[in-house]
Protein backbone atom coordinates (compact mmCIF):
# COMPACT_ATOMS: atom_id res chain seq x y z
CA UNK A 1 0.00 0.00 0.00
CA UNK A 2 1.74 2.94 -0.78
CA UNK A 3 0.35 5.13 1.95
CA UNK A 4 1.06 5.06 5.35
CA UNK A 5 -1.30 4.62 8.48
CA UNK A 6 -2.58 8.16 10.04
CA UNK A 7 -1.39 8.11 13.56
CA UNK A 8 -2.02 10.41 16.46
CA UNK A 9 -0.17 10.63 19.43
CA UNK A 10 -0.87 11.43 22.87
CA UNK A 11 1.69 14.86 23.30
CA UNK A 12 0.37 16.00 20.03
CA UNK A 13 -3.32 15.05 20.80
CA UNK A 14 -2.64 17.68 23.84
CA UNK A 15 -0.85 19.83 22.12
CA UNK A 16 -3.36 19.94 19.57
CA UNK A 17 -6.21 20.70 21.98
CA UNK A 18 -4.60 22.95 23.61
CA UNK A 19 -4.04 25.07 20.00
CA UNK A 20 -7.99 24.93 19.01
CA UNK A 21 -8.70 26.10 22.85
CA UNK A 22 -6.67 29.23 22.75
CA UNK A 23 -7.82 29.70 18.80
CA UNK A 24 -11.77 29.11 19.83
CA UNK A 25 -11.22 31.73 22.40
CA UNK A 26 -9.33 34.19 20.50
CA UNK A 27 -11.77 34.08 17.85
CA UNK A 28 -14.40 34.20 20.00
CA UNK A 29 -16.27 31.11 18.33
CA UNK A 30 -18.74 27.92 19.21
CA UNK A 31 -16.30 25.43 18.48
CA UNK A 32 -13.28 24.31 16.72
CA UNK A 33 -13.25 20.40 15.25
CA UNK A 34 -9.85 19.32 13.39
CA UNK A 35 -10.65 16.45 10.82
CA UNK A 36 -8.27 14.29 8.56
CA UNK A 37 -8.83 14.27 4.99
CA UNK A 38 -9.98 11.22 4.70
CA UNK A 39 -13.48 12.27 7.00
CA UNK A 40 -11.96 11.16 10.36
CA UNK A 41 -12.37 13.36 13.19
CA UNK A 42 -9.19 14.74 14.92
CA UNK A 43 -9.98 17.16 17.90
CA UNK A 44 -12.79 19.25 18.66
CA UNK A 45 -13.27 21.73 21.54
CA UNK A 46 -16.20 24.11 22.29
CA UNK A 47 -19.69 24.43 23.76
CA UNK A 48 -22.24 21.56 23.47
CA UNK A 49 -20.10 19.32 20.93
CA UNK A 50 -20.93 16.28 22.52
CA UNK A 51 -24.91 17.36 21.58
CA UNK A 52 -23.50 18.16 17.77
CA UNK A 53 -23.28 14.94 15.66
CA UNK A 54 -19.17 15.32 14.74
CA UNK A 55 -18.60 12.42 13.31
CA UNK A 56 -21.17 13.00 10.29
CA UNK A 57 -20.02 16.61 10.28
CA UNK A 58 -16.48 15.51 10.24
CA UNK A 59 -17.17 12.75 7.52
CA UNK A 60 -19.27 16.04 5.50
CA UNK A 61 -16.65 18.06 5.80
CA UNK A 62 -14.00 16.34 4.16
CA UNK A 63 -16.69 14.95 1.45
CA UNK A 64 -17.24 18.88 0.80
CA UNK A 65 -13.28 19.58 0.63
CA UNK A 66 -12.53 17.00 -1.47
CA UNK A 67 -15.49 17.96 -3.94
CA UNK A 68 -14.13 21.56 -4.03
CA UNK A 69 -10.71 20.36 -4.31
CA UNK A 70 -11.60 18.64 -7.15
CA UNK A 71 -13.56 21.51 -8.85
CA UNK A 72 -10.28 23.92 -8.08
CA UNK A 73 -8.14 21.40 -10.17
CA UNK A 74 -11.06 21.70 -13.06
CA UNK A 75 -10.31 25.14 -13.71
CA UNK A 76 -6.59 24.88 -13.31
CA UNK A 77 -6.08 26.45 -9.13
CA UNK A 78 -3.55 24.25 -7.12
CA UNK A 79 -6.66 23.76 -4.33
CA UNK A 80 -9.11 26.51 -2.17
CA UNK A 81 -7.67 26.46 0.94
CA UNK A 82 -10.72 28.23 2.52
CA UNK A 83 -14.82 27.61 2.30
CA UNK A 84 -16.95 30.08 3.80
CA UNK A 85 -20.53 28.68 5.10
CA UNK A 86 -22.97 31.57 5.81
CA UNK A 87 -26.06 30.75 7.95
CA UNK A 88 -29.02 32.94 9.34
CA UNK A 89 -27.30 32.29 12.98
CA UNK A 90 -24.06 30.25 12.56
CA UNK A 91 -21.32 30.17 9.83
CA UNK A 92 -18.83 27.58 8.94
CA UNK A 93 -15.38 28.35 8.73
CA UNK A 94 -13.35 25.59 6.58
CA UNK A 95 -9.54 25.41 6.12
CA UNK A 96 -6.89 23.58 4.99
CA UNK A 97 -4.14 22.47 7.52
CA UNK A 98 -1.30 21.11 5.41
CA UNK A 99 -2.08 18.18 3.50
CA UNK A 100 -3.40 15.89 6.17
CA UNK A 101 -6.12 18.33 7.74
CA UNK A 102 -8.79 20.13 7.88
CA UNK A 103 -9.80 23.01 10.15
CA UNK A 104 -13.62 23.45 10.73
CA UNK A 105 -14.70 26.36 12.75
CA UNK A 106 -18.03 27.12 13.97
CA UNK A 107 -19.07 30.98 15.03
CA UNK A 108 -22.08 33.01 15.28
CA UNK A 109 -22.62 36.56 15.64
CA UNK A 110 -19.95 37.02 18.89
CA UNK A 111 -17.66 36.45 16.23
CA UNK A 112 -17.24 37.59 12.42
CA UNK A 113 -15.41 36.70 9.64
CA UNK A 114 -12.39 39.13 9.52
CA UNK A 115 -11.45 37.82 13.02
CA UNK A 116 -12.05 33.94 12.06
CA UNK A 117 -9.76 34.67 8.99
CA UNK A 118 -6.99 36.53 11.02
CA UNK A 119 -6.93 34.14 13.89
CA UNK A 120 -6.68 31.02 11.36
CA UNK A 121 -4.11 32.45 9.81
CA UNK A 122 -2.23 32.65 12.72
CA UNK A 123 -2.77 29.20 13.95
CA UNK A 124 -2.71 27.24 10.52
CA UNK A 125 1.40 27.21 10.37
CA UNK A 126 1.62 26.04 14.45
CA UNK A 127 -1.02 23.17 13.32
CA UNK A 128 1.07 22.03 10.58
CA UNK A 129 4.12 21.85 12.50
CA UNK A 130 2.50 19.68 14.85
CA UNK A 131 1.41 17.59 11.87
CA UNK A 132 5.17 17.38 10.85
CA UNK A 133 6.08 16.49 13.92
CA UNK A 134 3.88 13.57 13.62
CA UNK A 135 5.02 12.32 10.53
CA UNK A 136 8.76 12.32 11.43
CA UNK A 137 8.02 10.73 14.78
CA UNK A 138 5.64 8.03 12.71
CA UNK A 139 8.83 7.69 10.19
CA UNK A 140 11.25 7.30 12.64
CA UNK A 141 9.19 4.42 14.55
CA UNK A 142 8.79 2.80 11.02
CA UNK A 143 12.41 2.84 10.49
CA UNK A 144 13.07 1.54 13.55
CA UNK A 145 10.86 -1.20 12.35
CA UNK A 146 8.67 -1.34 15.70
CA UNK A 147 5.67 -2.82 14.10
CA UNK A 148 5.65 -4.79 17.34
CA UNK A 149 4.25 -1.45 19.55
CA UNK A 150 1.15 -1.38 17.06
CA UNK A 151 -1.55 -2.40 18.79
CA UNK A 152 -2.89 -4.86 16.18
CA UNK A 153 0.30 -6.44 15.71
CA UNK A 154 -0.82 -9.36 17.42
CA UNK A 155 -4.41 -9.22 16.32
CA UNK A 156 -6.09 -13.18 16.00
CA UNK A 157 -8.88 -14.40 14.38
CA UNK A 158 -10.92 -14.92 17.40
CA UNK A 159 -10.03 -11.01 18.32
CA UNK A 160 -11.67 -10.16 15.09
CA UNK A 161 -14.55 -12.73 15.68
CA UNK A 162 -15.41 -11.65 18.85
CA UNK A 163 -16.18 -8.08 17.32
CA UNK A 164 -18.93 -9.59 15.53
CA UNK A 165 -20.57 -11.78 18.32
CA UNK B 1 -5.40 4.45 5.34
CA UNK B 2 -6.59 3.85 8.54
CA UNK B 3 -6.13 6.70 11.47
CA UNK B 4 -4.36 5.10 14.52
CA UNK B 5 -5.27 7.47 17.48
CA UNK B 6 -3.07 6.32 20.53
CA UNK B 7 -4.16 9.75 22.61
CA UNK B 8 -8.20 8.60 22.59
CA UNK B 9 -7.21 4.86 21.88
CA UNK B 10 -9.75 4.67 18.65
CA UNK B 11 -8.79 3.10 14.87
CA UNK B 12 -10.95 4.29 12.17
CA UNK B 13 -11.36 2.50 9.42
CA UNK B 14 -12.78 3.51 5.83
CA UNK B 15 -14.52 0.77 3.79
CA UNK B 16 -16.40 1.56 0.31
CA UNK B 17 -19.30 -0.03 -1.20
CA UNK B 18 -18.96 -0.21 -5.24
CA UNK B 19 -20.63 -1.49 -7.77
CA UNK B 20 -22.98 -0.17 -10.61
CA UNK B 21 -25.99 1.85 -10.64
CA UNK B 22 -28.94 0.04 -9.26
CA UNK B 23 -26.92 -2.49 -7.41
CA UNK B 24 -27.73 -2.20 -4.10
CA UNK B 25 -24.93 -0.88 -2.39
CA UNK B 26 -27.14 1.73 -0.38
CA UNK B 27 -29.84 -0.89 0.69
CA UNK B 28 -26.43 -2.99 1.77
CA UNK B 29 -26.03 0.15 4.34
CA UNK B 30 -29.60 0.75 5.44
CA UNK B 31 -29.91 -3.15 6.61
CA UNK B 32 -26.72 -2.52 8.41
CA UNK B 33 -27.76 0.21 10.15
CA UNK B 34 -31.82 -0.77 10.85
CA UNK B 35 -30.11 -4.42 12.51
CA UNK B 36 -27.50 -2.32 14.09
CA UNK B 37 -27.87 -1.50 17.91
CA UNK B 38 -28.51 2.01 17.94
CA UNK B 39 -24.97 2.83 20.56
CA UNK B 40 -23.28 0.91 18.05
CA UNK B 41 -23.95 3.18 15.22
CA UNK B 42 -24.25 6.67 14.04
CA UNK B 43 -26.71 8.48 11.92
CA UNK B 44 -27.09 7.31 8.57
CA UNK B 45 -26.46 9.98 6.20
CA UNK B 46 -27.57 9.98 2.39
CA UNK B 47 -26.61 12.61 -0.62
CA UNK B 48 -29.24 11.55 -2.61
CA UNK B 49 -31.16 13.07 -5.89
CA UNK B 50 -34.92 13.20 -5.11
CA UNK B 51 -35.50 10.18 -7.02
CA UNK B 52 -33.29 8.63 -4.21
CA UNK B 53 -30.25 7.83 -6.64
CA UNK B 54 -27.24 8.20 -4.80
CA UNK B 55 -25.80 11.67 -5.57
CA UNK B 56 -22.43 12.01 -3.86
CA UNK B 57 -22.52 9.13 -1.25
CA UNK B 58 -23.63 7.34 1.92
CA UNK B 59 -22.26 7.06 5.51
CA UNK B 60 -22.83 4.98 8.32
CA UNK B 61 -20.57 5.04 11.31
CA UNK B 62 -20.47 1.73 12.97
CA UNK B 63 -18.42 0.99 16.59
CA UNK B 64 -18.27 -2.49 16.45
CA UNK B 65 -16.20 -3.12 19.98
CA UNK B 66 -12.50 -2.72 21.59
CA UNK B 67 -9.52 -4.70 20.50
CA UNK B 68 -6.47 -4.83 21.97
CA UNK B 69 -7.73 -2.18 24.47
CA UNK B 70 -8.54 0.04 20.94
CA UNK B 71 -11.82 1.13 20.28
CA UNK B 72 -12.79 -0.20 16.51
CA UNK B 73 -14.74 2.35 14.08
CA UNK B 74 -15.95 1.77 10.65
CA UNK B 75 -16.83 4.10 8.17
CA UNK B 76 -18.84 2.70 5.57
CA UNK B 77 -19.55 4.70 2.69
CA UNK B 78 -21.36 4.05 -0.71
CA UNK B 79 -20.45 5.24 -4.33
CA UNK B 80 -22.81 6.98 -7.06
CA UNK B 81 -23.08 4.11 -9.22
CA UNK B 82 -24.10 5.94 -12.36
CA UNK B 83 -21.47 6.23 -14.71
CA UNK B 84 -21.71 9.91 -15.18
CA UNK B 85 -20.70 9.95 -11.21
CA UNK B 86 -17.24 8.98 -11.76
CA UNK B 87 -15.39 12.62 -10.60
CA UNK B 88 -17.49 11.69 -7.10
CA UNK B 89 -16.29 7.90 -7.09
CA UNK B 90 -13.48 8.51 -7.31
CA UNK B 91 -13.41 11.22 -4.30
CA UNK B 92 -14.88 8.79 -2.43
CA UNK B 93 -11.96 6.37 -2.60
CA UNK B 94 -9.48 8.26 -1.56
CA UNK B 95 -7.98 6.56 1.95
CA UNK B 96 -10.04 4.11 1.90
CA UNK B 97 -9.04 0.82 3.80
CA UNK B 98 -10.87 -1.72 1.75
CA UNK B 99 -13.93 -1.89 -0.93
CA UNK B 100 -16.88 -4.65 -1.21
CA UNK B 101 -17.69 -4.83 -4.59
CA UNK B 102 -22.18 -4.97 -4.99
CA UNK B 103 -22.48 -6.45 -8.53
CA UNK B 104 -26.08 -7.55 -9.95
CA UNK B 105 -26.69 -10.95 -11.02
CA UNK B 106 -29.62 -10.22 -12.84
CA UNK B 107 -28.23 -11.59 -16.84
CA UNK B 108 -29.06 -7.91 -18.05
CA UNK B 109 -26.49 -6.32 -15.99
CA UNK B 110 -23.25 -8.04 -16.11
CA UNK B 111 -21.91 -5.65 -18.81
CA UNK B 112 -22.72 -2.67 -16.10
CA UNK B 113 -20.69 -4.67 -13.44
CA UNK B 114 -17.71 -5.52 -15.90
CA UNK B 115 -17.58 -1.66 -16.68
CA UNK B 116 -18.01 -1.03 -12.84
CA UNK B 117 -14.67 -3.31 -11.65
CA UNK B 118 -12.94 -1.70 -14.53
CA UNK B 119 -13.54 1.43 -13.02
CA UNK B 120 -12.91 0.91 -9.67
CA UNK B 121 -9.62 -0.52 -10.90
CA UNK B 122 -8.97 2.73 -12.87
CA UNK B 123 -9.69 4.77 -9.61
CA UNK B 124 -8.01 3.26 -7.77
CA UNK B 125 -4.87 3.80 -9.52
CA UNK B 126 -5.26 6.84 -9.43
CA UNK B 127 -5.53 7.05 -5.52
CA UNK B 128 -2.61 5.29 -5.28
CA UNK B 129 -4.21 2.06 -4.41
CA UNK B 130 -3.77 -1.05 -6.22
CA UNK B 131 -7.03 -3.20 -6.32
CA UNK B 132 -4.44 -6.84 -5.66
CA UNK B 133 -2.90 -5.72 -2.93
CA UNK B 134 -5.73 -4.06 -0.99
CA UNK B 135 -8.68 -5.95 0.77
CA UNK B 136 -11.16 -6.58 -1.10
CA UNK B 137 -14.39 -9.21 -1.24
CA UNK B 138 -17.15 -9.85 -3.76
CA UNK B 139 -20.63 -9.34 -3.60
CA UNK B 140 -22.94 -11.03 -5.90
CA UNK B 141 -26.27 -9.54 -5.14
CA UNK B 142 -30.27 -9.78 -5.97
CA UNK B 143 -29.60 -13.71 -5.99
CA UNK B 144 -33.42 -14.15 -6.18
CA UNK B 145 -34.28 -12.55 -9.21
CA UNK B 146 -35.50 -14.60 -11.75
CA UNK B 147 -32.41 -13.73 -14.27
CA UNK B 148 -30.35 -14.18 -11.66
CA UNK B 149 -26.93 -15.57 -13.68
CA UNK B 150 -25.49 -18.81 -12.42
CA UNK B 151 -23.02 -18.19 -9.27
CA UNK B 152 -20.00 -19.99 -10.96
CA UNK B 153 -20.36 -17.43 -14.17
CA UNK B 154 -20.54 -14.48 -12.47
CA UNK B 155 -17.31 -15.73 -10.29
CA UNK B 156 -15.66 -16.48 -13.26
CA UNK B 157 -16.85 -12.47 -14.84
CA UNK B 158 -16.31 -10.76 -11.78
CA UNK B 159 -13.36 -12.26 -9.67
CA UNK B 160 -10.91 -10.03 -9.80
CA UNK B 161 -8.36 -11.70 -7.60
CA UNK B 162 -8.97 -14.56 -4.83
CA UNK B 163 -11.20 -12.65 -3.03
CA UNK B 164 -13.62 -14.12 -0.87
CA UNK B 165 -17.35 -14.13 -2.91
CA UNK B 166 -20.65 -13.82 -0.99
CA UNK B 167 -23.82 -14.49 -2.18
CA UNK B 168 -26.63 -12.04 -1.08
CA UNK B 169 -30.31 -10.40 -1.19
CA UNK B 170 -29.48 -6.92 0.84
CA UNK B 171 -33.02 -6.11 0.58
CA UNK B 172 -33.99 -8.88 2.94
CA UNK B 173 -30.48 -9.04 4.50
CA UNK B 174 -28.93 -11.96 2.92
CA UNK B 175 -25.68 -12.21 2.92
CA UNK B 176 -25.22 -8.39 4.16
CA UNK B 177 -23.49 -8.87 7.25
CA UNK B 178 -21.73 -11.41 5.73
CA UNK B 179 -20.27 -9.52 3.31
CA UNK B 180 -18.84 -6.55 5.97
CA UNK B 181 -17.77 -9.40 8.45
CA UNK B 182 -15.64 -10.58 5.85
CA UNK B 183 -14.13 -7.39 4.72
CA UNK B 184 -13.73 -5.89 8.06
CA UNK B 185 -11.66 -8.88 8.78
CA UNK B 186 -9.17 -8.18 6.09
CA UNK B 187 -8.74 -4.87 7.17
CA UNK B 188 -8.23 -5.67 10.62
CA UNK B 189 -5.78 -7.92 9.15
CA UNK B 190 -4.14 -5.68 6.87
CA UNK B 191 -3.52 -3.69 9.87
CA UNK B 192 -1.30 -6.24 11.50
CA UNK B 193 1.57 -5.69 8.79
CA UNK B 194 3.94 -3.04 9.58
CA UNK B 195 3.25 0.27 6.80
Amino acid sequence: MPLADTVMYEDEFRQIQEVLKRLSSEANIRAAFLIDRNGQQIAATGENIEGMDSTSLASLTAGNVASTDALAKLIGEKEFSVLFHEGEKDNLHISLVGNKAILVLLFDERSSLGLVRLRVRKTTPELAGIFEGIDKKAAAERAKGSSAESPFAEITDSDIDALFS
Amino acid sequence: MAFINYASREINCKLVYYGPGLGGKTTNLQHIYEKTNPESRGKLISLATETERTLFFDFLPLELGTIRGFRTRFHLYTVPGQVFYDASRKLILKGCDGVAFVSDSQAARMEANIESLKNLEDNLTANGFNLKEMPYVLQLNKRDMPTAVPVEEMTKALRYKDEEVFEAVAIGGKGVFETLKGLARLVLQDLKKAK
